[in-house]
């Protein structure tokens, strides 16, 4: 065969699989949106839902699934970052990294559900922590941080080493070499997998199932003390998120429009992860620029 | 055994050696430094020329399994010795590599990162040392309406011009040079050579460079390496126009090499 014409084959086949790979994804968000965006109004988003009779809403889930994000990563990324520096900069090659980096990959193949089951033990049962949000951050750390650390350890590894070299030669500790010459190249792939690992938490049910609850106590909107029971912000409190409700729903729902408030949460589910995607991206460009002084990303 | 006695030169080295495991890359180098001149190191790649470059400011301490043996002198002091503060060392000793590597900041930002961080406070005195140093590299017409631009969006020339304005900018008394022109155009090169004339007035600077013409041009010594050890080393226009060893003759007129 002629090189041209293998060249033209190749092509056209790449072109075919990377084309397969979008009709799939816009049919499958198709689906979503079209069966659940005509259930989706300003009442359903805010109220809460009814257990027997219809017109329920996921207010509280979607309110649920927001907080226990940002308490993830509240623990996730510095724990992330921590790590996957010390792995990048710090760690001496060896034995023993490479055993720290073997037991990360094992973690990050965890099935969820063994996550959420170990959870249960340890963190509700053992540590008293119970049904709560903070016991959801938790098992949803051990899922997310392998990622992080993995992802963090890589960004450092792409900076050119050139730059480690001139900050040394400028008299600079290690610490701040990381900190601002480094930190900074290395940000917009930690952004990238923040958002990747904000993702799981979003549409994690597993795990959640068993640590962070099946449930919402009647929430008090207006209380925002993170110490009251009913306050939406308290972190030991049980919380259902939108993930958890709509498998609830979908296999022990009672109210008769179970399987539109099904499809509506996930859509609105869907909307929330584009969204938070989106906005990341937004912001970690924004950072970006400000740090480097570039006006786009290298 | 070394002490400060024997020591004639402010900045020198005096045998060292530098190990890459049980490599000897570096074999018992004693060279001096005087104040104001340019020092050329020249040889075939793999001699040790830049090994022994960049142990003068300790750049070698980041390799794992290299050591150090011999003692470096600045001002009577042996800074390869244990216990020495290698941050504040390489303040004194800047250095600039064979590619340009400013960071990922502002032309501004590249420059008063170090000054900054070594304590100098206010605006009015960062704005001074960017602008003698970008001026001391004779960049600063060409960015001073730009500082706020991404620095990696210079000409390669100009990049190069802005990593030796860093290394000046905490003021240092000796400068390293990587091979710093060789992977630049013809006119950044000859930019790059009138800086280092002009910059040896202030301070002494030690050259590696593969092309023999640039080492003819700027450098006032020339020390010749093979395989780790030191050759030849006498004033420049002596090494190129009566060398005492047959084989750096050869090297200079490109037989080998």
């Amino acid at each position: 065969m002629k090189p041209k014409t293998a060249d033209k084959i190749a092509t056209t086949f790449i072109v075919f699989f990377a084309l397969l790979i979008v009709a799939i994804l816009i049919g499958l968000l198709g689906y979503i949106l079209v069966r659940g965006l005509n259930h989706i109004s300003w009442d359903f988003l805010t109220s809460a839902p009814q257990k027997i009779r219809a017109g329920g809403g996921v207010g509280p889930q979607l309110f649920n699934s927001l907080y226990l994000l940002v308490l993830t990563l509240l623990i996730t990324v510095p724990l992330g970052l921590g790590a996957g520096i010390f792995m990048a900069e710090y760690a001496r090659p060896g034995k023993l990294t490479n055993f720290i980096r073997l037991i990360v990959e094992v973690l990050s193949s965890f099935p969820s559900i063994i996550v959420g089951l170990f959870g249960l033990l340890l963190i509700v049962n053992y540590f008293e922590l119970g049904f709560s949000l903070i016991s959801g951050a938790i098992a949803l750390t051990f899922f997310n941080l392998p990622l992080m650390v993995r992802i963090t350890e890589q960004a450092f590894r792409t900076v050119p080493k050139a730059q480690k070299e001139a900050g040394f030669a400028l008299g600079l500790s290690k610490w701040k070499i990381v900190t601002s010459v480094l930190l900074p190249v290395a940000l917009p792939t930690i952004i990238t997998g923040t958002i990747l690992s904000a993702g799981r938490v979003f549409g994690e049910a597993a795990a959640l199932m068993f640590t962070a609850g099946m449930s919402s106590p009647r929430l008090n909107f207006s209380d925002w003390n993170p110490l009251h029971a009913n306050s939406p912000l308290n972190p030991f409190r049980p919380a259902e998120t939108l993930a958890v409700h709509i498998w609830k729903i979908n296999s022990e729902g009672l109210a008769p429009d179970a399987i539109q408030i099904a499809a509506g949460a996930s859509a609105v589910l869907v909307i929330t992860v584009l969204l938070f995607n989106l906005l990341a991206r937004y912001f970690g460009r924004l950072i970006y620029r400000k740090l480097t002084a570039s006006k786009r990303i290298n | 055994m070394g002490t400060a006695a024997a020591v004639r030169e402010s900045f020198q080295t005096e045998n060292l050696s530098i190990f890459y495991g049980t490599y000897e890359a570096v074999k018992g180098i004693s060279l001096p430094f005087a104040q104001n001149t340019v020092t050329a190191l020249i040889g075939p790649s793999g001699c040790g020329k830049s090994t022994f470059l960049r142990s003068l400011n300790r750049m070698n301490d980041d390799i794992s399994g290299s050591t150090t043996k011999g003692s470096i002198w600045i001002d009577g002091v042996d800074i390869n010795a244990q216990g020495t503060d290698v941050i504040k060392l390489r303040q004194k000793i800047g250095m600039v590599w064979q590619k340009p590597n400013p960071f990922y900041k502002s032309i501004y930002d590249n420059i008063a990162f170090g000054p900054k961080y070594h304590g100098i406070k206010g605006k009015a005195a960062l704005d001074e040392i960017v602008e003698s140093s970008l001026r001391r590299a004779a960049l600063w017409d060409e960015v001073k309406d730009r500082l706020k631009d991404s620095a990696l969006a210079l000409s390669g020339g100009q990049q190069q011009r802005l990593c030796i304005a860093r290394a000046l900018s905490v003021n240092p008394q000796i400068l390293l040079l990587d091979e710093p022109a060789s992977a630049l155009d013809p006119v950044s090169t000859g930019k790059v050579e009138e800086l280092i004339k002009e910059l040896k007035e202030e301070l002494r600077i030690v050259i590696v460079t593969h092309n023999m013409q640039q080492a003819a041009r700027i450098s006032d010594y020339t020390a010749y390496f093979y395989l780790g050890s030191l050759v030849e080393y006498d004033k420049t226009e002596k090494v190129f126009s009566n060398p005492e060893n047959q084989m750096t003759q050869e090297y200079i007129m490109g037989r080998f090499g």
